[in-house]
């Protein structure tokens, strides 16, 4: 064939022939040279060289010919833009011409050249195009309109477009309304707030009537335009549901996929008693299990997304466990998902079938499946109690095959088994420590020697065993030297005889020879504890374990709702929001499912509550670790005895939140100080207190003062979302600062959007600049059911701990509740810290004016103020910024300002107020400059208000 | 929407790169082939995001197919998947040399435009690449109703075949116990009809024969419920109208011109699995191994099986293969590491065997043999209908083909772990077929 021919040129002399040829009389061989030049240019070749003489092409009645030459132009217009319009012409001919093929080609290809100067050329065209009479011609046109919305936004609204797009939507043509929706639906997406697609009763109807007649894709569009309509009430809900169903049928699996999300979204808003409701749950069911059945790839996504379905809606797909079971020639990202659903499938009444498979599967070649399923083992054992013991014994069974990875996989899920039933299983520990010179992977290594920790009374030789992992301890990674740190201590308290001078080893090891400041801080607090009081060492270290939970992967119920309307897309396969990998400001609106009309009445009656499975017991999600913040702040919540189950996945590290306890700032703040000064001492003999030492320039920042003054109504800014729902398993907090009768307040809304009742709260702040600190307590003292909100007012004082934060206003907050330890971080106005005592005397403010150097004085603009100068005087004395003096030069008023913070550094300020000019100049001088920024913002907000 | 657009050859040279949106970078070609075509490791995802560029890969053939987005995009596996079609339908095989200039204008627009995938339907994109002049019937033919169907077809004789493809899929425990079965069956039409036929099946699917059970049926109403398939669920391409499957169970279309996948089922109750495969495997040493594998035949004695074909998988490492078989011919196929055992027919409930004498070379490999799962394939031809009674406008009889049924068989390793003797848990193997469908035709 031609083919070879046409994908052989490279050189450059070719491109002098490909000249002639272009420029050649005959036609034949022009076609055949643009099919040459089309050749090279899809496979990457430089071939703008021969712009004009393409172009030059372009008038043309062959229609394959001209396609070519558009294609040619699309590609090349952007690097040539003064030559592209010499396309124009020809272009606007085109979208005139009789046969509607070229007409559509015409407008389709001149959406595609991204050139400023082409796209005013364009508009006339593409008007005419959206009137045409081809249906062709107008669903071309439509998508036109998206693409040159892409290229200049304004053009489009400035000449009604838009407008044309949305009567498309009532066009006569399916095709035409789908490819409007689809337009329509992406210009949407960039301008979120804008009401572009009106979705009411009527426009749903013209919708559901179209989806009937057009094209697999266009019913896509359809059907994802669909899913954001929030129907009125539950019959429309219906009715919406009884016409999407049949959609389910359809070949293609993306059609199939974007009606389930129509029909997962809609069940919402349906009563739970009502017959149909169950009707489409039965239906729901079979096409699911089709898409299995379909090519690997699709099966993927598929499984991506019934992994979705299974955790909101359990009972959809509860009796169809073997469809879920592996086949031998399934890839193996099939493998690996099919296994996920099985574990979530498993009950007890399948169990002993589930438990069979995965036994296959632990035989299998593939490591990372292998693996998989050894551990799906284990989850099984955790999630159906009832079969517990028939997992310990399969593990131990492929513990038996001493196949390396299956061995250490086996002890690791055994240890979380421990962790769940206490006292049942210990009898296999034996079987383990014979295994224990074939572990080398950490976690494993961890694994074990946390069992041998924990049930050291049991095991003869543990500190044999101990021991032994003691020898290679700087080898060892982080993970294993804090477990054995830990077992080691937990081996003392339960046999102190013994083992004393292997304590001594191991907290020598750990405190000494590491680097790693969590390994020795955890040293050090061991060895404080144990030398100061045993009896609490033991309380602390061997104290009760809470019960691990039963599913440590479900996602949290926020995320699942937005991702359940997201069904179909890369955010059902990824499991994650758009926002997290769509770039800019596109897809980012949080998508929420509607409002379950049943919902009111499931929280009264249990009954229905059970029926739906989910709403009545959410799973409680257990965190995972790698908050940065949570490492940043070390966190002493209170009340500290009912702190937040430890994650379970780490068991390692158990016991080290309760440990960071009560008055342990102090200790740390000596450890940081000590780290400077070597480790020669041991720190046996600890001071109970230490002042936080600070070094640096800074102190007179930190200096502590208090000031106490009159009632004032100070500025305060208003509530921001501070802590959003997504991030906090459904808490969502908004809060401000306030200084009210001098007190510092911060006054806090919280607001359950979870499904379940949130109880035992309480806050903790991180050090920060002016040691700010709670005052008392969180006052929230009933639960806060789901969706109520509750407004809590904290007060404040700034003897806290003290530590220099980037901004200076920055406060790292961390709030707990039942479920889990939240962190966010907020900023306060430097406004609030103002005392009511901060009003200098004159001659000490010339005086002090004169004496910080002028290096210290930092100038601001404050743009749009039309305050005069009294008024904002007046202003700002309410947030404790006195005046001192005022001055009249030149018809600008400088006011002579001072305030103080709480921790006594003085700021100084001129302001200048020009009568007419909207713009005031401020002047900041100050013994710590760092504050300047942060003032200059609580003026600009004080007088903006 | 998809932003780009790449079709590389299997050794990841370019062969089409089309960029439909400006946030997928020149670059995105590159880093797609260095990722996955070029991956160290087999990649473990068909989407996967590099560089926050999300892309959707298959590979056909020999041809990698790669879709890029940055955006929060709907599956357009299925369009790929059709391109494929759309190009194995016009070169008969999927290959390099499909990728030319002409077929890449129809990428263009046709398939894909601003990312928005448009039409995928084989015959009306294969008319856009042989389109020449100005014919402009296409446009109307693409967005209308029936855009799978050009008006104006004529035959001299109008035929309509119809092609039942099963495969059933068993599971089996070491011990012998079915774990699972099910038929996923297709149905291939070609059809080669004039006009604008409209075209009306039913099915003898329980619940139509539970809602006609009352008032007697004309044809095949009197062979009472015993008849009737439990169909689990069944997908249609996409010219049948849904809304009125899903009102009356009645498949109602105007079927798209030549070849073309009806509807594919799925059913999983009462399966009577028409043959019973038992191998024996036998380790003998490390060099030696020894498969004896018996069919059953287990059908109505109305029927029967042809072309018979059973795939018996051989070790990799396998140097030579002795067989003996009592009826039909075998072969071993070093390429596919298979025997191959091939029966022109068999009747009901005849039993065959065959017995294999492999021998193996010595190798070091630790891994174990996986044990892949036999296969079987055969044919039944049955149910050849002739009804005089349907007249399609000039022609009276059509004709009712071959119905094939494809068997596969699904793993089952057997594993008594390290015994000298294993027995390999038998996939059996099977279709349930029997007149799983009964087609009513009735042309306009």
């Amino acid at each position: 064939m031609m083919n070879d021919s046409l994908f052989s040129l490279v050189c450059a002399g070719e491109i002098f022939e490909l000249k002639a040829e272009l420029n050649s009389d005959k036609k034949e061989k022009k076609k055949e040279a643009v099919k040459k030049v089309i050749a090279s240019m899809t496979v990457g070749k430089d071939v703008s060289a021969l712009f004009p003489d393409v172009v030059n092409c372009m008038q043309t009645d062959n229609l394959e010919l001209k396609k070519l030459v558009y294609l040619y132009l699309m590609n090349y217009a952007k690097s040539q833009p003064d030559m592209a319009i010499m396309a124009v012409n020809t272009f606007v001919k085109d979208c005139e011409d009789p046969n509607p093929l070229i007409r559509a080609l015409a407008v389709r290809t001149m959406g595609c050249i991204r050139v400023d100067k082409i796209t005013e050329y364009l508009c006339e065209p593409l008007r005419k195009c959206l009137k045409d009479e081809d249906p062709y011609v107008r669903k071309t046109a439509a998508v036109c309109v998206a693409k040159l919305h892409d290229i200049n936004a304004q053009l489009v609204e400035d000449q009604g477009f838009l407008d044309t797009l949305k009567d498309l939507i009532s066009d006569s043509n399916p095709m035409v309304v789908a490819n409007a929706v689809a337009a329509l639906s992406e210009i949407a997406e960039s301008h979120p707030n804008s009401n572009l697609l009106d979705l009411n009763p009527q426009t749903i109807n013209k919708l559901l009537t179209a989806l009937n007649e057009c094209t697999e894709w266009g019913q896509i569009f359809i059907l994802d335009c669909l899913a954001n309509y929030t129907p009125r009430d539950d019959r429309e809900s219906q009715s919406i549901c009884e016409r999407v169903t049949p959609r389910l049928s359809h070949a293609n699996s993306a059609v199939v996929l974007s009606a389930v999300k129509v029909l997962m979204k809609f069940m919402e808003m349906l009563p739970k008693d009502l017959d149909y409701y169950g009707t489409l749950l039965k239906k729901l069911a079979p096409p699911l299990v089709t898409l299995l059945s379909a090519e690997p790839e699709l099966q993927y996504v598929a499984l991506r997304n019934i992994n979705l379905i299974v955790q909101r809606r359990p009972e959809i797909l509860k009796h169809e466990m073997k469809v879920f079971f592996v086949k031998y020639n399934d890839p193996i990202y099939v493998k690996l998902e099919k296994l996920d659903i099985m574990i979530r499938l498993a009950s007890q009444a399948n169990i002993a079938q589930v438990l069979a498979e995965l036994k296959e599967y632990a035989t299998e070649v593939d490591v990372d499946f292998v693996r998989k399923a050894v551990r799906a083992i284990g989850r099984c054992a955790i999630k159906v109690e009832q079969s517990a013991e028939r997992c310990v014994s399969t593990l131990l069974d492929l513990i038996q095959t001493k196949v390396n990875y299956v061995v250490q996989e086996a002890i690791v899920v055994i240890k979380d088994i421990f962790r769940k039933y206490p006292n049942k299983y210990e009898s296999v520990i034996a079987t383990l420590c014979e295994n224990l010179d074939s572990l080398d992977e950490p976690e494993a290594r961890a694994a074990m020697i946390w069992i041998v920790g924990e049930y050291a009374e049991r095991i003869d030789n543990a500190d044999e065993l101990l021991e032994s992992f003691l020898e290679g301890f700087h080898d060892e990674s982080t993970q294993v030297q804090l477990q054995l740190l830990t077992a080691i201590v937990k081996l003392f308290l339960k046999k102190p005889t013994e083992t004393q001078e292997l304590v001594q080893q191991v907290l020598s090891l750990a405190t000494q020879d590491s680097d790693n400041p969590d390994l020795r801080d955890r040293g050090y607090i061991y060895w404080r504890l144990l030398s100061t009081d045993p009896v609490a060492a033991k309380e602390v270290v061997l104290a009760e374990k809470p019960l691990i939970s039963e599913e440590t992967d479900l996602i949290e119920p926020t995320l699942l709702e937005e991702l359940i309307c997201h069904i179909g897309t890369l955010a059902s396969v990824y499991h994650k929001p758009p926002s997290a990998f769509v770039e800019g400001s596109r897809g980012v609106q949080h998508k929420r499912l509607p409002g379950s009309a049943g919902s009111g009445e499931s929280v009264e009656s249990p009954d229905t509550g059970s029926a739906a499975g989910v709403s009545e017991a959410p799973p409680a999600v257990i965190p995972s670790q790698g908050d940065l913040l949570g490492d940043l702040l070390n966190l002493d919540l209170t009340p500290p005895t009912t702190t937040g189950p430890p994650p379970p996945s780490s068991g390692m590290q158990m016991g080290a939140m309760d440990l960071l306890g009560g008055g342990l700032d102090s200790l740390v703040g000596y450890l940081h100080s000590t780290m400077g000064a070597g480790f020669g001492a041991p720190p046996a003999a600890m001071p109970a207190s230490f002042t936080a030492p600070v070094s640096g320039g800074l102190d007179d920042l930190f200096d502590l003062g208090g000031g106490v003054g009159m009632p004032m109504g100070a500025y305060s800014p208003p509530k921001t979302v501070w802590l959003p729902a997504m991030k906090a398993k459904g808490l969502e907090i908004s809060g401000t600062f306030a200084r009210r009768a001098g007190v510092i307040q911060m006054e806090m809304t919280l607001t359950n959007k979870a499904m379940s009742v949130m109880t035992d709260f309480a806050i903790q702040f991180n050090r920060n600049s002016f040691g700010l600190a709670p005052a008392g307590p969180l006052q929230v003292l009933t639960p806060l059911s789901p969706n109520q909100s509750i407004e809590v007012t904290l007060p404040l004082n700034t003897v806290g701990p003290v530590m220099k934060m980037e901004p200076l206003n920055n406060l790292q907050v961390a709030v707990k509740n039942n479920i889990d330890v939240f962190y966010f971080s907020c900023q306060y106005p430097i406004s609030m810290l103002f005392v009511e005592d901060g009003k200098m005397e004159r001659q000490v403010f010339l005086a002090t004016w004169k004496d910080i150097p002028n290096d210290n004085e930092s100038q601001f603009q404050i743009k749009d103020c039309h305050l005069n100068s009294d008024a904002a005087s007046n202003k700002l004395q309410g947030s404790n910024i006195f005046t001192i003096a005022k001055r009249t030069v030149e018809g600008q008023d400088m006011l002579y300002q001072s305030m103080k913070l709480t921790n006594g550094i003085w700021v100084l300020a001129e302001l200048r107020v020009q009568a007419g000019n909207p713009n005031y100049t401020i002047s900041l001088k100050c013994r710590a400059p760092e504050v300047s920024q942060c003032v200059f913002q609580s003026y600009e907000a004080v007088l903006k208000n | 929407m998809i932003g780009g657009l790449f079709i590389y050859n299997h050794k990841g040279e370019v062969l089409i790169s089309r960029v439909y949106r400006d946030d997928i970078g020149r670059n995105a070609v590159d880093a797609f082939r260095v990722n996955i075509i070029h991956a160290r490791q087999q990649v473990r995802s068909p989407v996967t995001n590099i560089a926050h560029t999300s892309f959707f890969h298959a590979k056909r053939s020999n041809i990698w197919l790669a879709a890029a987005t940055k955006q929060n995009v709907i599956m357009v596996f299925e369009s790929l998947y059709k391109m494929c079609d759309v190009m194995a339908a016009y070169f008969g095989k999927i290959s390099e040399d499909c990728w030319t200039p002409k077929e890449n204008t129809v990428l263009t627009g046709n398939i894909l435009d601003f990312g928005y995938p448009q039409n995928s339907e084989t015959g009306a994109l294969k008319t856009f690449i042989t389109q020449q002049g100005v014919k402009s019937q296409i446009t109307s033919q693409v967005t209308g109703q029936i855009g799978w169907r050009r008006e104006g077809i004529k035959y001299r004789r109008n035929e309509l075949f119809l092609d039942v493809l099963e495969s059933v899929n068993l599971l089996m425990s070491p011990q012998g116990q079915v774990l699972s079965t099910n038929v996923s069956g297709r149905v291939v039409m070609k059809s080669y009809l004039s006009g604008m036929p409209e075209c009306k099946f039913g099915m003898n699917d329980k619940i139509v024969i539970e809602k006609q059970g009352k008032g007697g049926r004309s044809e095949d109403g009197g062979k009472s419920s015993k008849q009737s398939i439990a169909i689990d669920d069944c997908t249609f391409h996409h010219c049948v109208r849904l809304s009125k499957f899903d009102s009356e169970r009645s498949i109602s279309f105007i079927p798209p011109d030549g070849e073309y996948e009806l509807m594919r089922y799925r059913t999983t109750k009462d399966i009577i699995l028409p043959f019973r495969v038992i191998p024996l495997v036998r380790e003998v040493g490390r060099t030696k191994l020894e498969v004896k594998v018996v069919i059953k035949s287990n059908f109505k004695s109305s029927l029967l099986a042809q072309k018979i074909e059973v795939h018996i998988p051989t070790p990799l490492n396998t140097s030579g293969v002795q067989l003996i078989c009592m009826k039909g011919k075998a072969k071993y196929k070093a390429s596919e590491n298979a025997i191959i055992w091939k029966i022109k027919r068999m009747a009901e409930m005849e039993e065959s065997q065959i017995s294999a004498e492999i021998k193996l070379l010595p190798t070091n490999d630790k891994k174990k043999w996986t044990r892949p799962p036999l296969s079987m394939n055969f044919e039944v031809r049955y149910l050849k209908v002739f009804e005089s009674k349907l007249n399609y406008s000039d022609h009276d009889v059509i004709k009712w083909f071959v119905t094939s049924d494809e068997v596969e068989s699904t793993r089952c390793a057997a594993d008594a772990a390290g015994a000298d003797e294993k027995k390999e848990g038998c996939p059996v193997t099977s279709s349930s077929s029997s007149s799983l469908l009964l087609f009513l035709l009735s042309a306009l």
